[in-house]
C-alpha cells in the first residue's frame, strides 16, 4: 500500500500542477479517507504472508503442516473479500483531485472495478488452488515452509494489487512485488536445476523490469503524470518535440509487460525456469505470473496509451500470432519420452495460450469506442487458469518425483481412472474441444473479438494454431488411454498410495470447477458480455 | 413434441455418463455384456423416439420448423439453445438414429476388437464400456447436428463426434490406425475452425446466430463482400467435411483403419453433417455469396464424381493390392460429388436431389461398409486380390447370402432405377442441367455431362467388384475354409437399410414430399 500512497501523492511532491506547501490553508485535504474494503483483497493476502512468517517462528516442526492451511484460509478470505465490491459502482481509493484530466477516478491510483475484480479472483483463486497443491511437495521436497507460504502469499498480494492499480508507480512496485518472491520460490527446490532456473528467470526479469523503468520514466517526462488517465490525455496534448520520446517510452513500458505474459521474444525463460521450479510454482506462474503481466499490459494500453490504439494493436496482433506460432511449434517439438516432457510441453503450450490470451487485447486496439474486447481475455484467462492448473495438479499427483515425462502416463486410465479421466477432460478444454466445452466457447469468445475487430488475418493465424495445438494435446491423452506398458514405471508401489488430501482437493475443485462451467458457460462468459471498466 | 426431440439428444447422453458410473458390476466380461446391453437400450430407445417424432410431424406442413425449442443459455455470447427439425431435418435425424441402433445392435455380438501391438492379450482390450461411452456421445453430437437452429450449438454439435470418432478409429480400427485418426480429426478440426470464422463474420454483422433468424433475412443486411468471405470459409470447413475433392484426402485412410461400426456412421452420418450444413445454412443465410461461389462448388463437384469413379476404378483393377474399404471410401468422395453438385444448382430440384443422394447413400454406403466388414472379418483382410484369389471369390458359391447382398448394394450404389441410389443422382443432374438464374448454364451442363460420366465408370469399377467378389470358381482353393453365411445378428442389423434402400427407390415421393418445401423455403420461395 505504501507505494499506492508515495503514487497518489507525487504529483503533490514533485509540484508540476500545484506547489502543495508545508503550510496547506486545509490541512486535512492531506489526510486521505483509505476505503478498506476495496483494498481487502490484496490487504488481506499480504496480512497473512506476515501472520504466516510471524507463526512460523513460533510453531513447532510436527505443527508445520497449519501453515499450508493457514495460507490456504488467508487466500480463501481474500476470495471472500471480493464479494462486497462485486455490486454498484467502482470503488476507487488513494485519490488525487487535482490530477490533471480527473475525471470520475483518474484521478486514484487504485479502483476496484470489475476488470480489477475479475482478475483479483484469478489471481487469488489460481494462488488457492496453487497452494493447495502444494501442501504435499512442500513436505516431500523438504522445503522451508515458513519461506515457502510467505513467498507465495506476497507474490500473490502484488498479483492481486496490479490490475486495481491505475498509475505507472504502483503497477511496476505490484509488478515486482508479484515477480521478487517468484524468483525466491522456483530456487526453493535444493538441485541444481532449480538455482538455474531461478537465475535465467531474476536476469531476464529484472533487465525487463530495468527496461520498463526506463520508458516509464520517458513517458512521464512527455505526459507528465503517472495516473494512467491523465497519460492518456497528456499524450495527446504533447508537444511535438516530446512525441519521439513519448513513443519510445510506450514501447519500453509495453516490453516489461510482454515479458511477464512470456510473450515472444521473451519466451525463452519459460521452459527451462517450469522444468527447475517445484511443480506447484511452475503452475502459478503459469496462471498468476501470466495474470498479472496481462492485466497490466491491459490497463497500459487500454487506457493510459490509448492516443496510440492503432500502433501497438498492430504491434500486439503481431506479438500474439509470433507468440501462438512458436509456442505451438515449441510444443510440437518436444518429444515425449524425455524427463520433464510433461511439465515442458505445459510451458510449451502455456506460451502458445499466451498468444490467444494477447489476442483480444490486440482487438482492443481496433474495436471502436463503446465495444470493449478485454472482457475475452479475461474470461479466456479464468478458463485457463482452471485448466491449466487441474492440468498441473494431475502432473503432480502422477510424478509425485519431479521429472516426469508424456509416456509416464501411458496406460493412466487403467491404473487411475479418474485421474487419467480428469487430465484428459484438462487437456481437451486446453485444445478447446467437446467434451470440454468451455475451453471451445473460450475460444470462441476470443476468435469474436478478433473477427469484431476486423483482424481476419490474427483470426485465421489462431485457427491453424488451434489445430497444431490440438496434435500434441490430443497425442497426450491418447497416451492415457493407450494399453499400459509391459514394465511397470518406476515408483508404481509409491504412486499406488491414497493421494494427498491438497492434491485430491486440487483436482476435484479444478475439474468440478471446469465441468459445471461446460454445462453452464454463462458463469464465466459473462465477463466477455460487457464493459469492465 | 419438443419434449421429445429434447429427450433424443438428452437420453444418450444420460447414457454415455452412466458408462462412467461403477454400475455394471465387478466382474469385467459380464460389465462389457452389460455395457453394450445398455448402448443397444439407448439406442433403440432412441430410434423409437426419433419415429414418435416423425409420426407427430406435421406432413402437411414441412417447410416449417416444428417441435421448437428456445432458450437462451449463454446470454454473453447471444447463444440460444434453440432446437427444432423441419422437412430437411427430419429423415436426417431417423436416419442417425436408425444406423446408430444397427451399429449398436451390431457390436453387441461383434465388438470391434481393436488390435493391440503383438497379438491381443486380454488385459489390452479396450474395454466396452469405454466403447458404450464414446459411442452415446457421438450418437449425441450427430443428432444435435441435424436438430440445432443456432450457429454457435451447429459448431459445437460438430465438434462433439470428433473426439468419440477419433477414438473409435484410434483404438478399435486395425492397420495404420493411429496416423489415419490424426489425419482425420486434423483435418476436420481446421475445417470446422474455418468455418466457426465464417459464422462469427455472419454474427458480428448480423448481430444474431439464430439460423431462422439469418434465414428469414435471407441476407439483407449483409453486404456482398461479407457474404462472399463468410461463404468461402463456411464452404470450405464444410467442404471437408463432405468431403469434396481436394479436400478429401482424410477420408480413404479413416475408413481403412476404422472399424465396421465406425464406417458406417462416418459414411452414413458423418459426411452428411457436411452437406446438411450446405443446405441449412448456406443457401438461406448468405444466397449472394453462396451464388458467387456456387460455379467453383460444382466444379468441384464434377471432379470430384469422376475423380473418385477413377481412383476405384484403379482400386478394383487386379494386381493394384486395392483394399475394398478404401474402394467404397473412393465411391463416397463420388456420391457426394453429386450432392454438392444438385446443391451448388441452387434450384429446388438440385437440393430435393441432394437430400435425397444424403439419405440414399447413408442408407447404401452403410450397408456396403456392413457387408465388407463382414468379409474383412471373415477373411482377415479386404484387400481385394486375396479376397478374389485367381478367379475371384466366388461369394455366390460359398456364402450365397452376403454375396446377394453385397451385389444388391453395388447396383444399388450405382444408380439402378427402382433402388434409392437412381433418384438422387439423376435430380442433382437435372438441376445441373438448368442451374438458378444467374448462373452459367454451358458451365453446368458440363459439369453435368461429367457427372454423366461419372456414373458410367460408377456402374464400371461397382460390376468389376461384383464380379471378382461375388463371382468365380467356388472349387478354387480359398483363404479361409468354411466360410459363414449371414449369421441372424447381421441380418438382424443389415435387413432394415436393404429394405429401405428399395422402398426409397420405389416410391421416392416419401422424401421429396418432405424435403421439397422445406427446400422451396429455405430458396427463398424459389
Amino acid at each position: 500500500m505504501l507505494g499506492a500512497q508515495i503514487a497518489a501523492l507525487g504529483p503533490h511532491s514533485t509540484g508540476q500542477h500545484t506547489v502543495t506547501s508545508l503550510a496547506v490553508a486545509n490541512p486535512g485535504s492531506l489526510i486521505q479517507s483509505v476505503d478498506w474494503v476495496a483494498i481487502a483483497p490484496p490487504l488481506i493476502a499480504a496480512v497473512a504472508a506476515l501472520a504466516v512468517l510471524v507463526t512460523d517462528l513460533f510453531l513447532a516442526e510436527r505443527h508445520r503442516k497449519w501453515l499450508g492451511r493457514l495460507t490456504a484460509a488467508g487466500l480463501a478470505l481474500a476470495l471472500i473479500a471480493l464479494l462486497p465490491l462485486t455490486g454498484g459502482s467502482p470503488r476507487a481509493t488513494f485519490c488525487v483531485q487535482n490530477v490533471a484530466g480527473a475525471t470520475d477516478n483518474a484521478g486514484c491510483s487504485y479502483v476496484a472495478d470489475h476488470f480489477a475484480l475479475v482478475f483479483q479472483l484469478l489471481v487469488l483463486g489460481g494462488a488457492l488452488i496453487a497452494a493447495l497443491l502444494s501442501a504435499h511437495t512442500v513436505e516431500d521436497e523438504k522445503l522451508p515452509g515458513g519461506e515457502y507460504w510467505f513467498l507465495l502469499l506476497s507474490s500473490a498480494t502484488g498479483a492481486a494489487l496490479l490490475p486495481a492499480s491505475r498509475d505507472l508507480a504502483t503497477m511496476v512496485i505490484a509488478l515486482e512485488v508479484a515477480s521478487l518472491p517468484a524468483f525466491a520460490l522456483v530456487a526453493l527446490r535444493r538441485d541444481g536445476r532449480g538455482a538455474e532456473a531461478a537465475l535465467k528467470f531474476f536476469v531476464s526479469s529484472v533487465t525487463a523490469t530495468a527496461v520498463m523503468l526506463l520508458g516509464i520514466g520517458f513517458v512521464y517526462a512527455a505526459s507528465g503524470s503517472l495516473h494512467l488517465g491523465a497519460v492518456a490525455q497528456g499524450l495527446e496534448h504533447a508537444p511535438g518535440q516530446l512525441k519521439p520520446l513519448a513513443e519510445a517510452g510506450a514501447v519500453l513500458t509495453l516490453v516489461g509487460f510482454a515479458f511477464k505474459v512470456a510473450a515472444v521474444p521473451f519466451h525463452f525463460w519459460v521452459p527451462d525456469t517450469y522444468t527447475g521450479a517445484p511443480l506447484p510454482v511452475a503452475g502459478y506462474l503459469s496462471v498468476v505470473g501470466k495474470a498479472a503481466g496481462l492485466s497490466g499490459l491491459a490497463l497500459a494500453t487500454t487506457i493510459a496509451f490509448r492516443p496510440y490504439a492503432h500502433t501497438w494493436g498492430l504491434a500486439l496482433a503481431v506479438l500474439a500470432a509470433v507468440t501462438m506460432t512458436v509456442g505451438n511449434v515449441g510444443a510440437l517439438r518436444q518429444r515425449f519420452d524425455t524427463r520433464y516432457s510433461a511439465v515442458r510441453l505445459l510451458a510449451w503450450s502455456s506460451v502458445g495460450q499466451a498468444g490467444y490470451l494477447l489476442v483480444p487485447l490486440a482487438a482492443a486496439g481496433y474495436a471502436p469506442t463503446g465495444v470493449d474486447p478485454l472482457g475475452a481475455t479475461a474470461a479466456y484467462a479464468l478458463i485457463y487458469g482452471v485448466v491449466n492448473l487441474g492440468a498441473f495438479g494431475v502432473v503432480a499427483a502422477v510424478g509425485r518425483r519431479a521429472g516426469t515425462s508424456v509416456d509416464d502416463f501411458r496406460g493412466l486410465f487403467a491404473r487411475r481412472r479418474w485421474t487419467a479421466l480428469a487430465l484428459a477432460f484438462f487437456l481437451l478444454c486446453l485444445a478447446g474441444l467437446p467434451p470440454g466445452v468451455i475451453g471451445l466457447f473460450g475460444k470462441v469468445v476470443v476468435f469474436r473479438a478478433a473477427v469484431d475487430a476486423g483482424l481476419g488475418w490474427l483470426a485465421v493465424v489462431m485457427a491453424v494454431n488451434v489445430v497444431v495445438a490440438l496434435y500434441y494435446y490430443l497425442l497426450w491423452t491418447a497416451r492415457l488411454f493407450a494399453p499400459a506398458p509391459d514394465t511397470e514405471p518406476v515408483g508404481e508401489a509409491e504412486a499406488e498410495r491414497r493421494l494427498p488430501a491438497g492434491l485430491t482437493a486440487t483436482l476435484g475443485l479444478t475439474a468440478s470447477v471446469a465441468v459445471v462451467l461446460s454445462f453452464a458457460p454463462q458463469l464465466v462468459l459473462q465477463v466477455a458480455g460487457g464493459s469492465l471498466f | 413434441m419438443n419434449a421429445v426431440l429434447i429427450a433424443l439428444l438428452v437420453l444418450p447422453l444420460l447414457g454415455a455418463a452412466l458408462t462412467l458410473a461403477p454400475v455394471f458390476g465387478p466382474e469385467p466380461a459380464a460389465a462389457d455384456r452389460r455395457a453394450l446391453r445398455l448402448n443397444s437400450v439407448v439406442t433403440g430407445a432412441v430410434f423409437l423416439l426419433t419415429v414418435a417424432l416423425a409420426a407427430g410431424f406435421d406432413h402437411d406442413e414441412p417447410a416449417r420448423m416444428q417441435a421448437t425449442t428456445d432458450v437462451s443459455w449463454i446470454p454473453a455470447l447471444n447463444v440460444r439453445l434453440h432446437f427444432g427439425v423441419d422437412g430437411v431435418s427430419l429423415p436426417l435425424i431417423v436416419l442417425t438414429a436408425l444406423l446408430t441402433f444397427l451399429c449398436a445392435l451390431y457390436s453387441e455380438k461383434r465388438l470391434p476388437g481393436g488390435d493391440a501391438r503383438g497379438g491381443t492379450p486380454e488385459g489390452h482390450r479396450p474395454s466396452a464400456k469405454a466403447f458404450v461411452g464414446l459411442f452415446l456421445l457421438l450418437e449425441v453430437g450427430m443428432l444435435a447436428t441435424f436438430a440445432v437452429l443456432d450457429l454457435l450449438l451447429f459448431f459445437l454439435a460438430f465438434e462433439i463426434v470428433l473426439i468419440p470418432m477419433y477414438f473409435l478409429i484410434a483404438r478399435w480400427g486395425s492397420g495404420a490406425k493411429a496416423p489415419a485418426a490424426n489425419r482425420f480429426i486434423l483435418y476436420t478440426l481446421l475445417g470446422s475452425a474455418v468455418m466457426l470464422l465464417g459464422f462469427l463474420l455472419i454474427g458480428s454483422k448480423a448481430g444474431t446466430f439464430d439460423m431462422q433468424a439469418l434465414a428469414a433475412a435471407h441476407g439483407s443486411g449483409l453486404s456482398h463482400t461479407t457474404q462472399v468471405i463468410a461463404a468461402l470459409a463456411i464452404m470450405v470447413g464444410l467442404a471437408v467435411k463432405a468431403p469434396a475433392w481436394p479436400l478429401h484426402s482424410w477420408l480413404p485412410d479413416a475408413h481403412t483403419a476404422a472399424p465396421t461400426v465406425g464406417s458406417v456412421l462416418l459414411a452414413g452420418v458423418l459426411l452428411k453433417m457436411g452437406t446438411y450444413g450446405l443446405v441449412r445454412v448456406l443457401l438461406p443465410v448468405v444466397p449472394d455469396g453462396t451464388a458467387t461461389l456456387a460455379p467453383y462448388l460444382g466444379a468441384f463437384a464434377a471432379v470430384g464424381i469422376v475423380y473418385g469413379s477413377l481412383a476405384c476404378l484403379a482400386l478394383a483393377r487386379p494386381g493394384a493390392k486395392g483394399d475394398l474399404k478404401r474402394l467404397i471410401a473412393y465411391s463416397s468422395v463420388g456420391h457426394m460429388g453429386f450432392v454438392l453438385l444438385g446443391i451448388a444448382s441452387l434450384t429446388p430440384v438440385g437440393v430435393n436431389g441432394a437430400l435425397f443422394a444424403n439419405i440414399a447413400h447413408g442408407l447404401i454406403t452403410g450397408l456396403l461398409f456392413f457387408v465388407v466388414g463382414a468379409l474383412k472379418d471373415r477373411y482377415g483382410t479386404a484387400d481385394l486380390d486375396t479376397l478374389a484369389g485367381a478367379t475371384g471369390a466366388a461369394l455366390y458359391g460359398r456364402a450365397p447370402r452376403i454375396g446377394a447382398l453385397l451385389a444388391f448394394a453395388a447396383v444399388a450404389s450405382l444408380g439402378l432405377p427402382g433402388l434409392a441410389g437412381f433418384w438422387g443422382e439423376l435430380l442433382a443432374m437435372f438441376g445441373a442441367f438448368d442451374p438458378a438464374d444467374g448462373l452459367s448454364r454451358p458451365a453446368f451442363v458440363t459439369y453435368m455431362v461429367l457427372a454423366g460420366l461419372g456414373t458410367l465408370l460408377t456402374a464400371a469399377y461397382l460390376l468389376i467388384v461384383v464380379k471378382r467378389v461375388c463371382m468365380g470358381d467356388p472349387k478354387q482353393p480359398a483363404p479361409v475354409d468354411g466360410l459363414a453365411d449371414l449369421r441372424p445378428y447381421e441380418a438382424v442389423s443389415w435387413t432394415p437399410l436393404a429394405a429401405l434402400t428399395l422402398l426409397a427407390g420405389l416410391w421416392p415421393a416419401l422424401l421429396l414430399g418432405l424435403s421439397d418445401p422445406a427446400v422451396k423455403h429455405l430458396l427463398g420461395g424459389g
